[in-house]
């Protein structure tokens, strides 16, 4: 178990040092490590997703619907655009603030700390969920959107809204159900018997990257 | 309970230690917090507002890469890791440009051939 070089390089020759020793590339903890490359593998999965989402949106022949109007909000007898995504928006970006201090507070040792802070972090993620499960209800019950077509114009808005967004559910869920495994843990002192807290950051990892596809899915989907 | 907390955890001692590196300030955590809710409430406005064209996405994709580019570098603590992480996590997908060049190239030849074969 060499984790650090006895002489540790920065910059370029430090890259070489890292990569062409005899010894661990990455200096991180190996859970660190494999959640990046899993995140990195994610990050193409997305891409393709919207890679192919501008696809279909330049090739098409028929007008895009107006997501402006699309997920606009009636408050009292005003509508207000893309309300509901605002707030979703804001809900995950207050997820992602909590979920940092939760590592913060682990790496203190502070164990009720970060196991209330991981809970709030799911309790929010799992909000989001549920809002997005009541924009999917309006898209489908009262607009007639399906993956196939959709009365307000190009068919491929469905097809292509359904596919990212619930993808992107999906990890959220997933999420909830991974930092309520671990804050339960951090809660029983699991990692006070371990020695280390480092789970906890790697946690925090997925979570901000699904804070990171939402930031990628507004811009695109919903603003553009 | 308690007890659990302060138990020395002995032969872990040392990797814990080892363990706890990416201990930063809660200050910068707060601030990039705030500015996560700045930018995006930056974001919200160009579609409130109704700006159009080139400026509607130019203001688009600069509020979204300061947004990705905070958070990976300080949420996930990007910033702060070897070279040598940075390179191998954040050089690959640089790949994807030109997937997306292609795409859009391809999209257009699509778009303008539809076009032709649906006038006639």
């Amino acid at each position: 178990m060499t984790r650090e070089p006895t002489t540790v390089l920065e910059g370029l020759p430090g890259v070489t040092a890292d990569w062409s020793a005899d010894k661990q590339a990455f200096v991180v903890p190996w859970g660190k490590a494999m959640m990046w490359i899993f995140l990195l593998s994610d990050t193409f999965v997305f891409s393709c997703f919207l890679t192919s989402y501008m696809n279909v949106r330049i090739s098409t022949t028929e007008p895009w619907p107006n997501t402006s109007e699309v997920f606009a909000l009636q408050v009292g007898s005003q509508s207000v655009p893309l309300l509901l995504i605002a707030i979703m928006t804001m809900i995950l970006i207050t997820s992602s603030g909590t979920m940092a201090m939760a590592v913060n507070f682990g790496y203190r040792r502070d164990r009720k700390k970060t196991a209330l802070l991981m809970l709030a972090t799911a309790v929010l993620g799992l909000s989001f969920v549920g809002m997005q499960a009541l924009e999917w209800t309006k898209l489908i019950v009262d607009e007639g959107v399906r993956p196939w077509g959709n009365p307000l114009g190009a068919s491929q808005f469905g097809s292509t809204f359904f596919m990212i967004t619930g993808f992107h559910g999906l990890h959220v869920s997933c999420g909830v159900i991974y930092l309520s495994v671990v804050a339960y843990r951090v809660w029983s002192g699991f990692y006070d018997r371990k020695g280390s807290y480092e789970t906890v950051e790697v946690a925090g990892l997925y979570w901000h990257f699904v804070d990171l596809v939402w930031v990628f899915i507004f811009a695109f989907l919903y603003l553009w | 309970m308690d007890q659990a907390v302060h138990e020395p955890v002995g032969a872990h001692a040392q990797t814990a230690h080892h363990g706890d590196g990416q201990q930063h300030p809660i200050r910068i955590y707060l601030l990039i917090w705030a500015l996560l809710f700045v930018f995006s409430t930056f974001s919200y406005l160009v579609d409130y507002f109704q700006f159009q064209g080139y400026l509607r996405w130019t203001l688009i994709i600069v509020f979204m890469l300061i947004k990705a580019g905070f958070i990976v570098a300080i949420f996930m603590h990007m910033a702060w890791e070897r070279l040598a992480l940075k390179i191998a996590i954040l050089t690959p997908p640089l790949a994807l440009l030109i997937l997306i060049g292609l795409m859009a190239i391809e999209g257009d030849y699509t778009f303008v051939t539809r076009l032709a074969a649906f006038a006639r």
